[in-house]
């Protein structure tokens, strides 16, 4: 259950916008089912009374809708940010992709949000209704003549298992009480891949990267993929590709993204959260995190705005090129 | 008339099958989801309710090569790449799926028809498995689909503890007789059972309500300048997921792989979602996200009906539902357009 009540979140959404500091509020809209929220621009105070939602499958990170919604919009954009949003909203600052002056962030507190799959896996199919309690949820389904009783912890998504800070590290006002940098596990996945035999590890990345359906969605919502036009949607840059020629570029396609976005990469999730075929993409960029840490110091994307990315940044003491390519590191 | 295995016997089934012709089943693709895979005795059959890419892929493919062009001095040689298309055999296509196939047909098999699509057809013959328990995603009645009684060269129903089979067809008869050994003649009470069971389900689904009255042939001017699709688009992140999951979704771009002395001329899946889909020499008419989604809803509803007598194009499997990043789909165009919400 989420600390912070969806009134507390409406009362402000409603006040900042009745008072004309705001035009608009970047939400999560009621769907159909419980479950499936869909990020919305409000600008009504009745559209905000029944339809916002604040809940544990509010997923999605509205940083990157900043950079298409500023532009859009005249006046200020009210956004409701979650601790690990406000990474990727000052990684986007430090990359100049949005107007600051141009958004009022309220950051709310977060206690990890669900993973739908992982809820089905666990009390069926038909999911009609849940309700949240102090250990979970208390899901209805079409099949079960009784509510089921689901602990939170083992339907949380991957990412809010392994949650790296539950601080803010940018707001202009904070609900309730500020979280600290957590000791994470994020990295014990990519030591267990690290550990495997080059065989294994490629037979691994096999399996996963061959289920990839080319939707380009974790391009889509990844908070550090911002280029204007995608090299990948440009017939003219000779490597557009709607679907897979064969497996070689298949695999080409997530590497390539992954060395692009590395060092920007601020570990958000959302690549794995809405791959439709479940490939845990998020290892490739935590793979990158891993090494840069290693190679050159503890380094998190968007924990400040206007920090210098070691990859674009240069030192006397930085390893060369061929300390990394023979295993050396500064640890 | 109708036959039953039981399901103790299913791998026999499925052996018997394959020893014949390719087989094809829903198996686990080992991230919690499913896909059609080629049977051997290794496979393991899965009890899902769907694929997480429908099966139009048998008859569609996401790739394919159609021709290629080799460079010989100064010739140019043409070759017919395809390679000739053997029987094969889909098990446990659910009712939704069975139907997209009669919306590709009218597509790919209207003048002038698509001679790979229409191989491919041919050669495949469909085992539907109608649906025991449906999710909250489905809707599949909206479009006079019966989910109890599904259509394919072979129908078939799964219960506890049999598979009953009622072919349908000339393809089907034959199939049947490859497997009368580990079959039997049966009643068709568990059939009509499990039937009533499920109706009963298919009236509490969420979506069972869903109404088609604004859709359909002649509602462009009607729906076209609506001012809701500024807000129905405005969280699509223009992937192609409801594209690629889309049993009913039948765009393709035709490409040339440079093979450094001659060209491979093969066609791919396209997403009317995406930025590019309507490039044309003098630019692009759907200069942003709104104008593209506005084109897969209007297809599904309105363009395809107005060319089709009619019918709809979508069969209500919910994949969209259950996998848009945004959680926008088909369900939520036709309430806000329709006016419920």
């Amino acid at each position: 259950m989420q600390k912070i009540n969806r009134d507390v979140l409406i009362d402000r959404a409603i006040s900042l916008l009745n008072s004309g500091q705001v035009s608009s509020v970047l939400g999560w809209r009621q769907g159909e089912f419980f479950y499936d929220v869909t990020p919305a621009v409000f600008t009504d105070e009745n559209d905000i009374r029944e339809n916002f939602v604040w809940n544990d499958f509010c997923g999605a990170n509205f940083s990157k809708y900043l950079v298409s919604k500023t532009k859009a919009s005249d006046g200020k954009i009210l956004v409701f940010l979650k601790p690990c949003d406000t990474y990727s909203f000052n990684q986007l600052l430090t990359e100049h992709r949005f107007d600051r002056e141009k958004v009022y962030v309220i950051g709310i507190p977060c206690e990890g949000m669900v993973d739908t799959g992982k809820l089905k896996a666990q009390v069926g199919d038909g999911l009609v209704s849940a309700q949240s309690t102090e250990e979970g949820l208390l899901v209805t389904t079409l099949y079960s003549d009784e509510p089921v009783n689901v602990d939170i912890k083992s339907v949380l998504a991957e990412r809010c298992i392994n949650c790296k800070s539950k601080k803010h590290v940018a707001y202009d006002e904070l609900l309730g009480d500020e979280g600290q940098i957590e000791d994470s596990d994020r990295f014990d996945e990519v030591a267990r891949i690290e550990a495997m035999s080059p065989d294994e590890r490629f037979a691994f990345w096999q399996g996963e990267l061959s289920r990839c359906i080319r939707c380009n969605a974790c391009r889509d919502v990844c908070p550090a993929c911002t280029c204007e036009k995608c090299v990948f949607d440009n017939p003219v840059s000779g490597v557009e590709n709607k679907a897979p020629v064969n497996s070689f570029e298949e695999k080409m396609f997530h590497i390539i993204r992954a060395f692009h976005v590395a060092g920007r990469c601020t570990d958000c999730g959302e690549c794995s959260r809405v791959c439709p075929q479940n490939i845990p993409l998020h290892l490739l960029n935590r793979k990158f995190i891993k090494d840069i840490n290693g190679f050159y110091g503890e380094y998190q994307a968007g924990e400040c705005v206007g920090s210098r990315a070691p990859l674009v940044d240069y030192n006397l003491e930085d390893l060369e090129a061929s300390d990394v390519f023979e295993g050396r590191d500064t640890q | 008339m109708i036959r039953k295995c039981s399901l103790t016997k299913l791998n026999d089934f499925f052996a018997a099958i394959a020893g014949d012709k390719t087989l094809y089943i829903p198996a686990s693709d080992g991230a919690g989801g499913a896909v059609y895979k080629k049977w051997d005795s290794n496979t393991q059959y899965l009890d899902v309710l769907n694929t997480v890419k429908s099966p139009k892929d048998f008859f569609f493919p996401h790739t394919e090569d159609l021709m290629e062009f080799k460079v010989k001095g100064k010739n140019i040689e043409l070759l017919d790449i395809r390679q000739e298309s053997e029987d094969f055999v889909v098990f446990g296509v659910r009712p939704c799926d069975v139907k997209s196939f009669d919306i590709l047909d009218r597509v790919f098999l209207s003048e002038p028809v698509d001679s790979y699509y229409a191989s491919r057809r041919e050669h495949g013959i469909i085992i539907s498995l109608a649906c025991s328990k449906p999710s909250e995603t489905c809707f599949c009645t909206t479009f006079d689909i019966d989910p109890t009684e599904p259509e394919g060269d072979i129908s078939a129903w799964k219960t506890d503890d049999a598979l009953y089979l009622r072919a349908n067809t000339e393809k089907g008869e034959a199939l049947m007789a490859l497997v009368e050994h580990l079959t039997e003649e049966c009643d068709d009470a568990p059939v009509v059972a499990q039937k009533q069971n499920v109706k009963k389900i298919l009236d509490k689904l969420p979506l069972a309500g869903l109404k088609l009255d604004v859709f359909g042939k002649g509602k462009t001017e009607e729906l076209f300048d609506d001012p809701a699709w500024d807000t129905l688009s405005e969280a699509c992140l223009g992937c192609g997921t409801c594209t690629f999951v889309c049993p009913t979704c039948q765009c393709y771009d035709i490409k040339d792989f440079d093979t450094g002395n001659g060209v491979i001329r093969y066609r791919c899946w396209d997403s009317c979602m995406f930025s590019e889909f309507t490039k044309m020499a003098h630019g692009n008419p759907r200069l942003t996200q709104k104008e593209r989604f506005r084109q897969r809803f209007m297809h599904k509803l309105v363009y395809y009906p107005d060319n089709n007598d009619g019918l709809f194009s979508c069969v209500g499997c919910g994949r969209c539902l259950a996998k848009c990043p945004v959680s926008m789909n088909i369900a939520k165009v036709m309430k806000k357009l329709g006016g419920e919400k």
